[in-house]
């Protein structure tokens, strides 16, 4: 699992220079890494669908936050308390890990899932639905109510940016 | 368990991204680095050491295939957080629209 | 070509009318073997609106909506989530909503599986014209308004 954690490590560098960039369309770029870089994690970990899924969607975020900052100018202020607002930061991140921590070491270790309810997908899933893709079945078939309400946000997120952009505004 | 702990850190910097910082892309952007970590973390609870993908194929009687129930969740949340990504970047360009900058706090300051 | 000024230079015009067919035929392909080889609804959907913000992002708007109306986006969304509705409220006259009631057929083939390849076309349609009127509305929409405040 050598790649997996350099991969992971390039991640994580890229996301730092996202986050600590000054010109905002090389942070977008940046997060354009750390996309590109999880799908081939996906790949890696054994899930081709949403390798493919992932590498699409992430040219889309990009395209939308590129439009979305090209031609801004960028108010970087560093004024403030600094160190006290650093300080509480970092105060929140470090009890937020030790809580996640506290909840890891329960769950199994990595590389021996439990799969209780997928044995049952594995074992039955090309008999009772007929399809070779078992994500395929799975989203499709046993928990097609997903799916649904999936499509019901996609179409709620349709509409809301319709509302926000609309070219008729309210006059004063 | 070091990829657990290498996850939790990609999820910690975009935490960090979004208290700590002050324009509005570059909270978006912590909002999708938080994302991807979510989702990388379901993916790696679900890996088995040395499975196949889960797909079947004619000769195969061995079935020590990966879990495809995270993988299935995670497939209709990627296209979900693309479609709140573009959501979120909307209001901000409406924002900027208004108040001409991204800085939160100068939005704040003129809302008055 | 000196007429049409919008869009990118001739070099990307003439790349994105040879390669674009094959992106849509491969969101196609994608779609329509979901349910025996990776891929499905969401990444083919996915695959062909990226096609056609190709086509927008190459020769401007008025090119694009030549071939792609909005109102067929609209129509084309439309279509998906009613015949998503239709498939699983048909479940309920053999059984249960969301039931396969099709033959299922042998699997490995292309015709297999009862519904679901008919699934796939319908969240192919929805997600594929969703995303492409997400991206029309932040692109287009803008532009006349921010030259209007001039």
């Amino acid at each position: 699992m050598l790649e997996l954690q350099l991969l992971l490590i390039f991640m994580i560098i890229g996301a730092i220079i996202a986050v600590k960039e000054k010109d905002l369309l090389s942070s977008v770029i940046a997060v354009g890494t750390v996309g590109l870089g999880l799908s081939l994690v996906f790949l890696i970990l054994k899930a081709p669908d949403l390798a493919i899924v992932q590498l699409v969607v992430e040219i889309l975020v990009i395209i939308i936050l590129i439009r979305a900052t090209i031609r801004r100018d960028l108010p970087f202020s560093t004024s403030g308390r600094w160190f006290f607002n650093t300080l509480v930061t970092f105060v929140f991140i470090g009890v937020f890990l030790v809580f996640i921590y506290l909840y890891i070491k329960d769950l199994p270790q990595f590389g021996q899932p439990i799969m209780k309810i997928a044995q049952r997908f594995i074992a039955e899933g090309l008999r009772e639905t007929g399809a070779t893709n078992l994500v395929s079945s799975v989203i499709l078939d046993y928990r097609a109510y997903d799916t649904l309400g999936e499509a019901t946000i996609l179409f709620t997120a349709v509409m809301g940016v319709l509302a926000v952009m609309r070219k008729v505004g309210r006059k004063k | 368990m070091s990829v657990y702990f290498l996850c939790l850190v990609l999820f910690s910097v975009g935490l960090y991204c979004i208290l700590r910082k002050r324009n509005l892309i570059k909270i978006i952007i912590g909002i999708v680095i938080m994302e991807y970590a979510v989702h990388l973390f379901f993916i790696l609870v679900g890996y088995r050491m040395n499975g196949r993908v889960p797909i079947h194929s004619p000769d195969q009687t061995v079935l020590d295939m990966v879990d495809p129930l995270p993988q299935a969740l995670v497939l209709t949340a990627i296209v979900i957080g693309l479609a709140v990504t573009a959501m979120i970047a909307a209001i901000a360009m409406r924002v900027y629209e208004k108040y001409g900058t991204f800085d939160i706090t100068k939005i704040r300051k003129l809302k008055g | 070509m000196a007429k049409n000024q919008e869009g990118m230079t001739l070099i990307v015009k003439t790349i994105t009318r040879l390669t674009v067919g094959l992106i849509l035929l491969f969101g196609i392909y994608i779609v329509t073997h979901g349910h025996i080889s990776p891929g499905g609804g969401f990444a083919g959907g996915a695959i062909i609106a990226l096609s056609f913000i190709h086509i927008m992002l190459a020769f401007g708007k008025e090119v694009t909506f030549k071939k792609m109306n909005q109102s067929v986006m609209s129509f084309f969304e439309s279509v998906g989530a009613i015949m998503f509705i239709t498939f699983a409220i048909l479940g309920i006259g053999s059984g249960y909503f969301f039931l396969n009631f099709m033959l299922k057929g042998k699997p490995f083939k292309l015709f297999s599986s009862g519904l679901i390849p008919l699934y796939n076309l319908a969240i192919c349609l929805k997600v594929g014209a969703g995303l492409f009127i997400i991206f029309v509305i932040l692109v287009l929409l803008k532009i006349p308004k921010k030259g209007g405040e001039k």
